[in-house]
């Protein structure tokens, strides 16, 4: 007996609301007018009204409404469902716990131009979190106030250029090459290029980590601002000369900016301001459990030396002798405000629940966990997927689809037959260094038999891959609609629904 | 194998360069556009900018990646092909007609003798494999 797919039930596929909509079809009854009638015109003049009675505007009732949402969103995979192993992405748990205490009335309730008097709660819990971030990093300055990880690191990148401006005055023009190495985030290039750097680029060695003859070289070259380096870096190895890495630029006149993407590796088991860098952001949002994706707001805090807090942006959070807190915006070498009020606030509360409920010993724990799950991973599927370092990784792996390709199937086809097994794919493409990269980070939250499993998947696609290579690359088969066109979507992109569209997909 | 046609000259950054006379005509080669996947956008310099050699002259975009495109010799655009702005699979499908980027008038002639032969540049492919 064959099984047709029924593809017409909303189950399986699903109408925009648009599509749904039936004229005269509302979700509202409204009571009898009990006030004396009124033209509109006198209220509201015509040249300011719409004039097409809402055409276009769905016309739905409530449960109409109601089920094509929830319909909709349990077609969401997200980090409540399973393993979502985005490397650099650092996609842990958000633990309930940091849902609950965000929402604490005080917290959640307090408006953020409520007098700094009254609001010495919600002020002493940034103050904590500073202090325990500075703690983390190594380095004594702090502010909370970037959005997320880009404006963190342009904030980095801003001190650095404040500093050098102060410290070399008129000469600080000729001082402007920012090196970076080839398998950097494309953000880091970006920030150096707003905050008036050049770039150039630094290469990897066959081991993947920086080339340090060429950093020499380049530093020889002079005008050197700083560097940008992650680390552990993007292919995930730790870079073993960080020392010498800083020595070198320092040694050349320039400042060093890491990018803390990949925090997940070290905390509390490495602190960066021991290993000489001078400035760093850290994502809250990655490594301290904050929620991640989905556009809700992020945090990117920028941390430093003692030398550059000056610089930081303003207003900074403060303490007392007499333990009272405070904002203190007397700082005139600040570069300034760089997010309004405080930065966002609830991602704080958050971070900080999560730094407490893991304590000093937790906190360690967890890192050693992320690192192993990766390595596990890194080793079981070795001989299987191809990896392109020797060396192992810190908390992700990465992997080439060299094997693969030899018989057609590539990274994006791997990536996308995982969702036919149930995962959400890896990161795929990135870092650029690595042909047909697939950056894979499990993160502390994975337990060994969803690693097993996520590992399981991968070889039984390598098979699938020699044995039925179609198979993989038409993947995937058991979504609602399969493989999607991404160039064309690129290249002719379709931004909005117009009422002279066909229903796309629920004929399919 | 790549497809890389013998009346055309090479640069190790995978661009091809027709020189006719002063002027040099620059796209991406098959192998280029074979790594970088479906190229969904193509951004490039305007007509009278000037380019040093190996100086980034715009970029590509595709559905991996944007990557930089530089400059195999120096000198002034002369022509950039707008046709790419609506039809930039033709980088993908034909990289060595439709797909041309722009044209240069070289600031030294000369600089030509520099760029790889066909054959040479099929062995730098070999030997970077």
């Amino acid at each position: 007996m064959s099984i047709k797919k029924v593809t017409s039930h909303p189950t399986q596929n699903e109408a925009l609301i648009f599509e749904r909509s039936q004229t005269g079809r509302v979700g509202y009854r409204l009571p009898k007018l009990d006030v004396e009638a009124m033209n509109i015109d006198d209220i509201v003049p015509a040249a300011l009204r719409r004039d097409d009675d809402l055409a276009d505007v769905p016309e739905v009732s409530e449960v109409d409404v109601v089920r094509h949402f929830t319909r909709i969103s349990t077609w969401n995979y997200s980090i409540d469902l399973g393993i979502y192993p985005l490397g650099s992405c650092t996609m842990k748990y958000n633990s309930r716990l940091n849902e609950k205490v965000a929402r604490i009335p005080g917290f959640a309730g307090l408006h953020p131009l409520a007098p700094q008097e009254e609001s010495q709660g919600a002020l002493e819990m940034i103050y904590r979190l500073q202090e325990a971030l500075a703690e983390i990093t190594g380095l004594p300055g702090v502010s909370l106030q970037p959005a997320a990880g880009a404006q963190g690191e342009m904030t980095g990148v801003m001190l650095i250029r404040a500093f050098l401006d102060e410290r070399d005055g008129e000469a600080s023009k000729d001082r402007r090459v920012m090196l970076i190495p080839d398998s950097a985030h494309g953000t880091n290039p970006a920030s150096a290029a707003m905050a008036g750097f050049t770039v150039k680029t630094i290469r990897s060695t066959a081991d993947g980590i920086t080339d340090m003859d060429h950093l020499r070289e380049l530093c020889s070259e002079g005008g050197i601002a700083g560097v940008m380096f992650t680390n552990p870096n993007t292919v995930g190895i730790f870079e073993r000369n960080i020392k010498e890495i800083c020595d070198t630029v320092h040694g050349a006149g320039g400042l060093v900016y890491m990018d803390g993407a990949n925090m997940n590796a070290l905390v509390g088991v490495a602190r960066p301001g021991d290993m000489g860098v001078d400035v760093i952001h850290l994502n809250l949002h990655k490594t301290f459990s904050t929620p991640h994706g989905g556009g809700g707001p992020g945090c990117g805090p920028c941390c430093c030396t003692a030398e550059l807090a000056k610089y930081l942006p303003v207003p900074r959070i403060e303490k007392k002798a007499s333990g009272e807190f405070f904002l203190n915006s007397d700082y005139p070498n600040s570069i300034g405000r760089v997010k309004a009020f405080y930065g966002n606030f609830g991602m704080m509360v958050r971070a900080l629940s999560y730094i407490y409920t893991h304590g000093n010993d937790g906190l360690k724990e967890a890192t050693e966990a992320a690192v192993l799950n990766a390595r596990y991973l890194g080793h079981k599927l070795e001989g299987t997927i191809a990896k392109p370092f020797p060396s192992d990784g810190m908390h992700e792996a990465i992997f080439s689809h060299k094997n693969q390709a030899k018989n057609g199937v590539v990274t994006l086809d791997i990536a996308k037959r995982l969702i036919d097994y149930g995962f959400h794919p890896m990161t795929i493409y990135f870092p650029l260094v690595v042909e047909g990269a697939m950056l894979i980070e499990p993160t502390e939250s994975v337990g060994r038999a969803d690693l097993d499993a996520f590992v399981e998947a991968m070889i039984d696609i390598d098979r699938e891959a020699k044995e039925d290579p179609d198979l993989v690359k038409n993947a995937p088969h058991s979504t609602r609609i399969g493989r999607l066109d991404e160039a064309a979507a690129a290249r002719k992109p379709v931004l909005r629904w117009g009422p002279d569209m066909e229903a796309a997909g629920t004929s399919a | 194998m790549s497809n890389i046609p013998e009346n055309l000259r090479y640069s190790k950054d995978h661009e091809w360069i027709a020189i006719d006379g002063d002027v040099a005509t620059i796209g991406i080669t098959d192998y280029a556009q074979h790594s970088l996947g479906d190229v969904v956008y193509v951004d490039l310099p305007r007509v009278g900018d000037k380019f040093d050699t190996h100086e980034s002259f715009g970029s590509v975009e595709s559905v991996k990646a944007v990557s930089e495109i530089f400059t195999p010799l120096g000198g002034e655009v002369t022509e950039v092909n707008d046709g790419l702005n609506d039809a930039p699979e033709s980088v993908n499908g034909d990289p060595y007609t439709a797909g041309w980027m722009i044209k240069m008038k070289m600031a030294n002639s000369g600089e030509a003798d520099a760029l790889l032969s066909a054959a040479e540049y099929e062995e730098y492919l070999k030997a970077s494999e």
